[in-house]
């Protein structure tokens, strides 16, 4: 009955391995037969990324144990291409560049890239091998059938309406034998050769075979394996540390704590409040700070050497939202107390406006925290090298990890090498340190490669989430709509340390009165310290909470006012020639009103419903309980850092001897698309085809700093950056082949990848060449500095850009139950121009059905300083059953100083969702939601009492 | 740290209850492992010395008609039991429970028997198969013994099957003609899988009147509830708005909602109770006609 051996046939090979008692088929296939393509994303059978095929049946390999796979066939993502592909890449020097591999994809396979279903990837083999099954099962699948097949199979880039065309196209092409459909989706309006376009990325092919290479791939030799001791109390002191049993623990390699940092024991983004490790007699802030850090020879054994340590805390008493934590007796959280910064907008007078209005209405919103649910949770290993420190990290600003990782080594940042890795999604949550300086000090102290890998639960209580906000709104109209004052006044809880607390709730801040024009505006935010988990940046950056408590005051004045909701928002709308509340003039790029304008159009058109019905409950025939309504919202979003910043980013662009350009930036590439977007760019700039351009980013010793991927800032900086060094190669080519055909400058052509000059044409090679041989370099660093912004509170444009965007969601209410769905959204944003159509539209899907998620799904909650939500299984994302049917608008009103007009894309999409979705649960069952998410309990009491509200 | 020592494949109902007598204790009975690796994984499980797996046993796989009654292994997953002619004709409130739990993948390793042995209240194979009046086979390493399925349940969380025993199957009584039933559930938007309520309901007709009905109810108590008196009052009477509302208010006296933190209040789960004994009711009226 017991087995000392297994055998198994993966992917159509045999074998026959020790068995390991404890061990799962995810675990088996990952770490002893190297085939990583198979992802863990949860390790609690929630996210489906594990996925593979067993006799036929898709299994979670997870929470399979691997003794079962005894005597099974098994097919993993790596063994569906009809031709095999090179063995699963396993090179640890990997460094952030991608190369395609051509041929024998799968149907699935290939319409997964070129549908642009392919974002982060980190889901992505999941998301194959659960459609291969069911096309297995079922060729000729309907929508439904794919959503009931993909249920539990998590997307947090969540593009699954595009996922769900992808299924259909490749059905297809199995059933008819014909090639892979491409996806439906206009080019921009933009006349370019390549940017506006539709191009697929150029790390899609990897990652849908398998062999995209993501942190936890990667395996050294001699590697140790890191865990930490958090405090798991939210606010104490400690009093005593005892490591002496983890020490002498099997397989204990070594185990630190704050005595031992060699450096500085302190991290932070803007503030350095964040201790590496909180050592005797100081202050532990909320539950996953760490108090020490073990290596061990396995991961198990450095989990169970964590278990062993034994910490005395003084507990003190827990400042567990924001309101407490300005309260008079409150404990201080840090020595400057316990607020990070009063944020204040100040233009005209409120007062004086709310003296002249018609109307002044006021209402307090509050929204919880969220955590970003990236599919793949934090990863770090640190590799030393002779005198240097190697960082193998996906993070979102590789240069600001190098400082803070240095800082805490007391050494030169020069030693530190930061070699960033494929993300599996981060969402703003991948910014601040997670492993890197405890893998690092691990690394440092034993001399050998340590990988510290968070597990779901710990990554649900560590990293910073979305600030969790109370939003008070006091707005004065007059009868006819026009807003005259606003006053807002925010408390953002920015848990234990202040990450880039200041930042988000500044955008919170300036946001607050919506994207209207309101001559008198007084906005204060106080920014908090608690003894939660920190809050810092996550996609929508502050403005998410603010318009949703705006965009629903609005819907409130409409209806007190008996105005149209619509043309309210239209009448206030900002527009080129008029003030954002922190006196910034719109100068240009305002495409607010149409996208108003077509949203609204495209509403009654889809619905066949007039305006005023749009708006009004309708009972489902045949189902009376079930009650439908259309709701609104708008936002805008400011692009780029902004505020005084210098919003720079470098970008460098070669031409190789092979012909190939490959530029190069530090930015990250989070999954949201900013490689293909740099590649078109050159491309462009260059006249060669996209193919022509390799993109290598995120390696601090290769690539030139690009600044923090955040703050929607990316397209257009680093975009930026990489035009202008390309056409500065361009130049220079130009100039060195005009010297030496004697030719004027404008007579040498750039044309489908060659260069034309005195009837000769030069192929990039030869370029190379001639460039070589007149001893130029044919390399460009260039280094952009956006437009000078200026600091909130002084006169001048505080930002370079704003995108806007305006939705509507249809929602039916089961007024039995409660429950909401949400059948519709029609999304128009205004991304100024789509250098990338098809890296947009898994933006504007994700990014709406992240909305939808923010409206009736997600709610990280504490209490009292404890995690509540602290497994995937708690906290709960959108799957594809939750996704509505989405109708994307893309409007384009160009920002003259963004590359090719763009501005950014990655937040605007979500911002207007989840007012528009209360705001139709108001117009279908009467019900005010001034909280999220959606409580369905609360909807059914409220629509009971008819009281018009719900908590 | 393993999550487990020995991991040991039987081939028959008695090699499994044998071994699970004489391993190294604890031994316990892994079949899909949905419930019980993610217990063990987050160490919310004692650690178990011995895993016994029952998915190599034929027996437990077995779907198929006994007699007069419908035999479902214990170790069928639920996937199984979605795709069957079978159990769709003669269990058609199973049929549809077992398809809401989790995705495919989940569906392919969980078992009817583990979410049955799981014993919570609330667990919707279970539920789904209470209102069908299922006997539960059990075995241990002496004896085998038929139960009724209410009697496997000690209190959440808990059965009544003692360490070396292990479920076999269930037996459903086919269907006869004027037989139906249905299944209902809501669940929450947020946080975990479980349902806020759900419900399953059996029913035999006589033209307009109700001659026999079962109604089974989670999470209404401390183990998978079956409301008796609902049932008692429901037989006899015509099927009407009227008696359906007389039915409705004997399960709001006879039922025990409790409060779950984070989850739903007991006056929620009265005022569901109501929509879905409605729901599943009337399904399983209408299907019987
Ligand atoms: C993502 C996800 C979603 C889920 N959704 C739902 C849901 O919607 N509704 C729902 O009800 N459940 C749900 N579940 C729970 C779970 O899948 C079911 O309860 C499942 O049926 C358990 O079966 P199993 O075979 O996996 O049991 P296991 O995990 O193998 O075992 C569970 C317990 O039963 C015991 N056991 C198993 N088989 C036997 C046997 N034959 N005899 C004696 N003891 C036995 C085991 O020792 C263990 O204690 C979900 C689980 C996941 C992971
Ligand atoms: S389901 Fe297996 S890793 Fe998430
Ligand atoms: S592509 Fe699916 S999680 Fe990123």
């Amino acid at each position: 009955m017991k087995k000392t051996q297994l055998s198994l046939t993966v992917n159509g090979n045999t074998h026959t391995l020790a068995s390991i008692p404890g061990e799962t088929l995810a675990d088996l296939l990952r770490k002893r037969l190297h085939l990583t393509g198979t992802k863990i994303g949860c390790n609690e059978a929630e996210c489906g990324a594990c996925t593979v095929i067993m006799d036929g049946e898709p299994v979670l390999s997870c929470s399979t144990p691997a003794e079962r796979a005894d005597g099974k066939t098994i097919l993993t993502i790596e063994g569906l291409a009809k031709t095999p592909l090179a063995p699963a890449g396993h090179s640890p020097h990997f460094q952030g560049k991608w190369e395609e591999t051509e041929g024998g994809l799968h149907p699935l396979q290939e319409a997964f890239v070129s549908h642009g279903a392919v974002q982060c990837g980190f889901c992505i083999p999941g998301q194959i091998m659960t459609s291969y099954a069911l096309l297995e099962k079922n060729p000729n699948p309907t929508s439904d059938d794919i959503r009931h097949a993909l249920k539990d199979t998590i997307c947090r880039c969540a593009g699954y309406p595009t996922i769900e065309n992808a299924i259909l196209a490749a059905a297809e092409s199995l059933r008819t034998g014909q090639p892979v459909e491409g996806p439906d989706i206009p080019d921009s309006a933009l006349e370019g050769q390549t940017v506006g376009k539709l191009k697929v990325r150029p790390d899609g092919v990897e990652k849908v075979t398998g062999h995209a290479i993501y942190t936890d791939d990667l395996i050294f030799d001699n590697m140790l394996f890191a865990a930490v001791k958090r405090a798991g109390v939210p606010h104490a002191f400690v009093r005593k540390i005892d490591v002496e049993k983890a020490r002498s623990a099997p397989g204990v390699v070594s185990v630190l704590t704050a005595e031992d940092v060699p450096g500085e024991n302190i991290h932070g983004l803007v503030t350095l409040d964040w201790p590496v490790m909180v050592g005797i007699d100081e202050r532990v802030r909320y539950v996953g700070d760490a108090i020490a850090i073990v290596a061990a020879e396995s991961q198990e054994a450095a989990k169970a050497a964590v278990e062993l340590i034994e910490v005395e805390f003084d507990l003190q008493p827990v400042v567990g939202n924001a309101v407490q934590a300005r309260e008079e007796g409150q404990p201080q959280i840090h020595e400057k107390g316990n607020l990070l910064k009063h944020i204040k907008v100040r233009k005209g007078d409120p007062e004086i406006g709310f003296a002249e209005a018609d109307i002044v209405l006021e209402h307090t919103f509050h929204t919880p925290a969220h955590d970003h649910l990236f599919i793949e949770p934090e990863c770090s290993i640190a590799v030393p090298e002779g005198e240097r420190m190697l960082i193998y990290v996906g993070s979102q600003i590789p240069y600001q990890d190098r400082t803070q990782v240095a800082r805490a080594l007391g050494w030169d940042e020069g030693r530190v090498r930061i070699l960033g890795q494929l993300m599996g999604g981060g969402f703003g949550g991948k910014e601040d340190i997670a492993g890197q300086i405890h893998a690092a000090l691990l690394a440092n102290a034993t001399g050998r490669p340590v990988k510290l890998l968070f597990d779901r639960h710990e990554s649900l209580l560590v990293h910073p989430k979305r600030h969790a906000t109370q939003i008070k709104v006091k707005i004065g109209a007059k009868k006819d709509g026009t807003l005259v004052a606003a006053k807002t006044e925010l408390y953002g809880d920015t848990g234990a340390y202040a990450s880039l607390g200041e930042k988000v709730l500044t955008r919170a801040t300036t946001h607050s009165a919506g994207p209207y024009i309101i001559p008198h505006v007084h906005a204060d935010c106080y920014a908090m310290y608690t003894n939660n988990p920190p809050a810092g940046a996550f996609r929508g950056f502050g403005v998410l909470q603010s318009a949703f408590a705006i965009e629903t005051v609005l819907d409130m004045l409409a209806e007190k006012l008996g105005l149209d909701r619509i043309e309210l928002r239209r009448k206030n709308a900002l527009r080129v020639g008029t003030e954002t509340s922190t006196g910034q003039v719109m100068r240009e790029s305002v495409g607010l009103v149409e996208c108003i304008d077509k949203v609204s159009g495209t509403m009654c058109q889809v619905s066949g419903l007039s305006r005023d019905e749009l708006f009004q409950a309708r009972r489902v025939p045949d189902a009376e309980h079930l009650v439908r309504a259309w709701g609104f919202a708008s936002g805008f979003k400011n692009t780029g850092l902004g505020g005084g910043a210098d919003d720079c980013a470098g970008a460098e662009v070669e031409l190789y001897e092979d012909g190939l350009f490959e530029v190069r930036s530090s930015s990250a590439e989070l999954g949201q698309g900013l490689v293909t977007v740099m590649r078109m760019i050159v491309a462009e700039e260059l006249s060669v085809p996209a193919e022509q351009v390799k993109v290598l980013v995120m390696d601090t010793d290769l690539t030139p700093n690009g600044g923090p991927t955040t703050a929607s800032r990316q397209t257009y900086v680093t975009g930026n950056a990489s035009r202008l060094a390309a056409k500065t190669l361009r130049e220079a080519i130009t100039a060195t082949l005009a010297e030496k055909y004697d030719q004027a400058p404008d007579k040498i052509r750039f044309e489908d990848g060659n260069v034309r000059v005195n009837g000769h044409s030069l192929t990039m090679q030869e370029v190379y060449s001639e460039m070589k041989a007149a001893g130029k370099d044919p390399r460009v660093l260039y280094d952009y500095h956006a437009p000078a912004t200026t600091p909130l509170g002084t006169p001048g444009d505080m930002h370079v850009a704003f995108s806007f965007a305006s939705q509507a969601a249809e929602v039916e209410v089961n007024t039995l139950t409660g429950e909401v769905k949400v059948l519709r959204v029609i999304a128009a944003n205004d991304v100024g121009h789509a250098i990338n159509p098809l890296g947009l539209r898994g933006q504007i899907e994700g990014g709406v059905v992240m909305g939808v998620g923010h409206a009736l799904l997600e709610n990280f909650i504490t209490k009292d300083g404890m995690v509540v939500t602290d497994r995937m299984s708690r906290y709960r994302v959108p799957s594809i059953v939750h996704t509505p049917e989405i109708i994307p608008i893309v409007v384009e009103d160009p920002a003259s100083d963004g590359p090719y007009g763009a501005k950014g894309v990655g937040e605007i999409v979500l911002i207007p969702t989840p007012p528009a979705i209360t705001n139709a649960i108001y117009n279908a069952v009467g019900v005010r939601f001034d909280t999220l998410p959606v409580d369905q309990e609360k909807l059914l009491w409220a629509m009971r009492n008819s009281s018009g509200s719900a908590g | 740290m393993s999550l487990w020592k020995e991991y040991l494949h039987p081939k028959t109902v008695q090699e499994a209850v044998e071994a699970l007598a004489s391993s190294p204790a604890p031994a316990i009975p892994i079949a899909g492992g949905t419930d019980l690796m993610l217990d063990l994984q987050q160490g919310n499980h004692t650690p178990v010395h011995t895993l016994v797996d029952l998915t190599g046993i034929l027996e437990l796989h077995a779907l198929e008609i006994r007699g007069e009654k419908l035999f479902i292994g214990a170790g069928v997953p639920h996937n199984r039991i979605v795709e069957s002619a079978l159990v769709r004709e003669h269990a058609t409130s199973l049929v549809e429970s077992c398809g809401l739990i989790g995705g495919p993948q989940v569906r392919n390793s969980a078992t009817l028997g583990g979410n049955v042995a799981h014993a919570l209240p609330a667990a919707d194979g279970t539920i789904g198969l209470l209102a069908l009046d299922a006997e539960a086979e059990v075995a241990s390493p002496s004896s085998r013994r038929l139960l009724p399925l209410h009697e496997l349940f000690a209190g959440p969380g808990k059965s009544t099957l003692a360490a070396d025993e292990i479920l076999v199957g269930f037996y459903v009584p086919l269907r006869k003609p004027r037989q139906a039933s249905a299944f209902c559930r809501v669940m929450r938007a947020q946080g975990i899988a479980l349902p806020i309520l759900n419900l399953a309901a059996w029913v035999e007709r006589d033209d307009e009147v109700i001659r026999a009905t079962r109604i089974a109810v989670g999470p209404a108590g401390p183990t998978p509830f079956r409301a008796l008196e609902t049932g008692k009052f429901l037989t006899g009477k015509a099927f009407s708005e009227e008696t359906i509302a007389g039915a409705q208010e004997v399960l709001l006296s006879e039922a025990k909602f409790r409060t779950s933190p984070a989850r739903a209040t007991a006056e929620y789960r009265r005022e569901l109770v109501v929509v879905l004994l409605k729901n599943a009711f009337s399904a399983a009226w209408e299907r019987a006609k």
